[in-house]
């Protein structure tokens, strides 16, 4: 048996890897100004954000990877080319699963941008 | 003709190109730590730029004119997946990393919260700039609508507004950062090279925008410090006609000239208005016909300013107080 079920009549799976892009998004801005805001209460060094905004990112790469892989999974594994637009079952299939793999694509290389300044930036300025 | 027009043109392009490059106000022409960073960065971007203009240009001259014939889907789905995706992704990661790695050095947190460095307060009001200079040892220097720092040192600054949001720039010593009412943004700018530039608000501010503008000097670090030492000491001359007329006439009501009875806050600080680079936030020279001029139509010369025309006094009267400020060095 499947854990996820190979054929899911939703459109909500499209949306997977931007979803999940969102909230790592808020999760590193949000989190980051609010330390910046409060840190002397919160008592806590900057290093722990930066431990924080890598465990989120790699929580929302992993997700984002799932995502990719079921998508590449209903698109067929690539064993039929696009656009997928006949009008069958099928197609539609196929087409939501390329769909969802380009778009988690993009999400991963967004989500990996996002991260990218904790690499650099070790304290809250001013 | 045409020759005569395109050969106009190819002088005409370079000489537009390269007038940016240099005079008082260009951040092509750094004196700064971060103005030279920020330099850097546009001059690899251009390039850059340039490189890939021109291999999407010869990728479209290729297919148009040399190739003329149809790419098979499969390779076209490959163009667009390496040249459309892959690429661009690489290259914006490379400009996001160099871009980030410049961050922490340019505006050190640590260089705002030191307090054995100067720190310069600028207040931006309509239409003019309020300057307060932080030493220290020592109390707090007034000035205004002229900002001097140290050379190799890097300087505190903290931003405010009076009144609506102006922003403060020196281009050829770093970015600029908006001074927002009720709020005080700090920055910090190293200059490596002496020199004199001209820094223009960049927030519409008023009918006066474009003439708010102060004059930024960077100093040898001795010259620097004898300068303010004389920038916190009274004015030159505390006595005369001038003097007498400024103070009958209640121009100290908002102007203040230490050493004198004018002590108002409300306009800029006069005490060593002779010695400045400008008069009116870099409206006009700073002369003595200048100043005459300012005193009797603030409005004709700046839209907008708070301050009163003065021009229903006897010229004799404002020619001694012209005669006067000037003086003050």
């Amino acid at each position: 048996m499947r854990l996820v079920p190979k054929e899911i009549e939703s459109l909500w799976t499209l949306f997977t890897g931007p979803v999940v892009w969102a909230a790592h998004f808020l999760v590193c801005y949000v989190g980051g100004a609010v330390y910046c805001a409060r840190r002397e209460w919160l008592g806590f060094g900057f290093e722990w954000v930066r431990i924080g905004v890598g465990a989120a990112t790699a929580v929302a790469l992993a997700l984002i990877v799932a995502a990719a892989w079921l998508s590449w999974r209903q698109w067929g594994f690539g064993t039929e080319d696009p656009p997928h637009d006949a009008a069958t079952a099928h197609d539609r299939r196929s087409f939501q699963g390329f769909a969802t793999l380009l778009l988690s694509g993009l999400s991963f290389v967004a989500v990996v941008y996002t991260a990218l300044p904790v690499l650099m930036i070790a304290e809250c300025n001013p | 003709m045409r020759a005569r027009a395109s050969a106009a043109f190819g002088l005409a392009v370079p000489a537009i190109a390269t007038a940016a490059c240099s005079g008082p106000q260009s951040a092509l022409d750094p004196h700064g730590v971060e103005a030279q960073a920020v330099a850097t960065l546009f001059w690899w971007m251009t390039l850059a730029g340039a490189l890939i203009w021109c291999a999407v240009i010869g990728a479209l001259v290729y297919a148009g004119r040399r190739r003329r014939r149809v790419f098979s889907a499969r390779a076209a789905g490959r163009i667009v997946l390496w040249a459309g995706a892959v690429t661009p992704s690489v290259l914006l990661l490379i400009l996001l990393g160099y871009g980030l790695a410049l961050m922490p050095d340019l505006r050190p947190a640590s260089a705002l919260t030191a307090n054995d460095r100067l720190h310069v307060e600028v207040v931006g009001e309509q239409f003019w700039w309020r300057v307060i200079y932080h030493r220290p040892d020592g109390p707090p220097v007034v000035s205004a609508n002229e900002v001097r720092l140290p050379v190799g040192t890097r300087v505190a600054f903290s931003l405010k507004s009076a009144d609506v949001i102006h922003a403060f720039w020196i281009p050829q010593l770093g970015g600029k950062m908006d001074m927002i009412p009720g709020r005080t943004n700090r920055f910090s700018l190293q200059a490596t090279r002496a020199g004199t530039f001209r820094g223009p608000c960049t927030e519409f501010c008023g009918p006066s925008h474009a003439l708010m503008a102060f004059a930024a000097v960077a100093m040898d670090e001795e010259a620097f410090a004898g300068w303010l030492e004389r920038e916190a000491g009274p004015a030159v001359r505390t006595e005369g006609p001038g003097l007498d007329a400024f103070l009958a006439n209640g121009c100290g009501a908002c102007h203040t000239i230490r050493g004198t009875p004018a002590d108002g806050t409300i306009g800029p600080d006069l005490t060593h208005l002779g010695a400045r680079k400008t008069l009116a936030a870099g409206a006009l020279p700073n002369t003595e016909a200048a100043i005459a001029r300012f005193v009797a139509a603030p409005e004709a010369v700046k839209p907008g300013a708070r301050m009163p025309a003065f021009g229903m006094l006897p010229e004799r009267e404002i020619a001694a107080i012209a005669a006067y400020l000037a003086g003050l060095e």
